[in-house]
């Protein structure tokens, strides 16, 4: 469904991705997992068209989607939960689950998305007329995601949703990536958190400083003497 | 004149600068809430819309279709300047994009001075806008009248575009998080023009309010209104649009204040005190009354 291939992105003169290639089928849950600044969040911008490659090739659904808008990365239903969630501060809940549906129709499927998102998160329901900021931290993580939900993705970008939330929050949302799952939702996960992201992940890539250095299933991952070192505190 | 005619004539004056104001500064906040850009051209594109009314209304057309005429010609001036100065080098350091608007600023005003000529033109306006409203002592100019009721009718219906409308909405995201906007999908450019197309227009209705009041235009009437909106934006908070609204008229509030209920030789320096309280305010609240600093650029 997606495929990366050679990605390079430089930051100015830094060099943040070296040729990351990863791969995600339709269907799959796969997680990169990496420490901070191991180039995670700038692979998942690169994809959304945020930030450009040079060089480098993104194909998504068999189409050439390298240097493309984001706007029309997103209509052709690649979703993206950002890193720091990027809400719509002053505006109200259901304003920003709105602008999620930016590249959708209004009407009946606004409606059954909204419905969706309320399903899955009762608590954005509750809240739809207070200001985002207003929102507690795991509140806001939830929207974040209920408002990439509401462009209706096919494929899901999700980057660091459990940071810095409480454990019961953590177990929650990877619940809810679980069930998007089953909906038949693609997913490409970036976690710190490797144990958590490993355990819901189909598949997993291992990003150290803009290079995939490790991949497999997330068996083979979780097993992998070095993974365990590294990320899983074994 | 009693002292209560007295206030309500002053609170009537400070009601009219204040519109006038207001109506300037609107585009200056939206510009600059989304793109981080102080346009100074939005002063231009004031003194682009009231020529044309002048040339329309001396073609033979009525006033009224040449006020409108002159509405339309801002908002195009406005999306054709983003289109051709400012979208090529989006990105660009602040300092940058400061010293193009002061460029297009200019430019324009000299091709005025070149195709038209440097020196005033008259603006004719209705009659019944030169006429006054007396009651009691006090009068009330028609063109007032006017500015206040246009600019109140105005308020109502930008607020309506920008909490109801998607694309309204879509303003307000963009200004609050552009890499949140993007990612929803929501089109940077088209909510871009969007914003200049707005602030351009209003900015075109207070250019008929301005030269409608002095009587006549000149290639460099975008100044004043420019640099008031700047203020009031400031006092208000940069990059909200409410906040440039309060401003707008806290700012003519003071200046009527000033110039009515201080003696003529200290009212003189009435610009002087509204630096004064606007240092005071930006003491206690560095980012404006209705400011918040956090600003992330495209």
């Amino acid at each position: 469904m997606l495929i990366v291939e050679d990605l390079h992105v430089y930051y100015g003169n830094l060099h943040a991705l070296k040729g990351v290639s990863i791969e995600v089928n339709e269907g799959e849950l796969v997680t990169v997992i990496g420490s901070n600044g191991a180039g995670k969040t700038t692979l998942l911008r690169t994809i959304s068209g945020i930030l450009r490659p040079r060089p480098g090739m993104i194909t998504y659904q068999g189409q050439n989607i390298t240097g493309l808008q984001p706007h029309n990365i997103v209509r052709l239903g690649i979703g993206h939960c950002p890193e720091g969630r990027h809400l719509f501060a002053p505006l109200s809940v259901m304003d920003n689950l709105r602008m999620g549906a930016f590249q959708r129709g209004g009407g009946e499927e606004f409606g059954s998305n909204l419905e969706r998102v309320f399903k899955l998160f009762p608590i954005l329901k509750e809240r739809s007329h207070q200001s985002a900021g207003t929102l507690s931290g795991g509140e806001q993580q939830m929207l974040a995601i209920g408002r990439a939900l509401m462009g209706e993705p096919k494929l899901l970008l999700l980057d660091e949703p459990s940071l810095g939330l409480a454990p019961v929050l953590v177990t929650r949302i990877f619940e809810v990536l679980g069930e998007l799952k089953r909906e038949g939702v693609t997913i490409l996960l970036v976690e710190q958190n490797a144990r958590m992201s490993l355990n819901v992940a189909d598949r997993g890539y291992v990003l150290e400083t803009g290079e995939a250095k490790l991949q497999g299933s997330a068996a083979e991952l979780s097993s992998n003497a070095d993974v365990i070192k590294a990320y899983l505190g074994g | 004149m009693s002292q209560g005619e007295m206030i309500i004539q002053q609170l009537f004056n400070a009601l009219t600068i204040g519109s006038l104001y207001a109506e300037a500064a609107i585009g200056l906040a939206m510009v600059f809430s989304i793109l981080g850009l102080i346009n100074f051209a939005h002063g231009a594109i004031l003194m682009v819309g009231a020529y044309s009314i002048v040339f329309a209304q001396a073609a033979g057309l009525p006033f009224w279709a040449s006020a409108l005429l002159g509405i339309a010609i801002s908002t195009l001036a406005g999306v054709l300047m983003e289109r051709i100065a400012y979208r090529p080098i989006r990105g660009a350091p602040d300092v940058s994009l400061l010293l193009t608007s002061f460029a297009v600023t200019v430019l324009i005003e000299n091709g005025i001075v070149v195709f038209v000529s440097a020196s005033p033109k008259g603006f004719p306006i209705p009659q019944i806008l030169n006429s006054f409203v007396s009651v009691g002592n006090m009068r009330f100019p028609v063109i007032d009248l006017s500015i206040i009721g246009a600019t109140l009718v105005l308020l109502v219906i930008l607020s309506l575009l920008v909490t109801r409308t998607k694309i309204g909405i879509a303003m307000r995201a963009a200004a609050s998080d552009l890499v949140g906007a993007r990612l929803c999908g929501i089109d940077i450019d088209k909510v871009i023009v969007f914003a200049f197309a707005l602030g351009s227009a209003m900015a075109g209705v207070a250019g008929i309010g301005w030269a409608g009041r002095l009587g006549d235009v000149d290639p460099f009437m975008g100044l004043g209104p420019v640099l008031k909106g700047f203020v009031a934006c400031v006092f208000g908070g940069f990059g909200s649009i409410p906040g440039a609204v309060l401003g707008a008229y806290i700012l003519g509030g003071m200046e009527v204040l000033f110039t009515a209920f201080l003696p003529t030789e200290l009212a003189l320096y009435r610009n002087a005190y509204v630096f004064i309280v606007l240092i005071l305010v930006l003491l206690l609240r560095p980012a404006g009354i209705l400011g918040t600093t956090a600003r992330e650029k495209i």
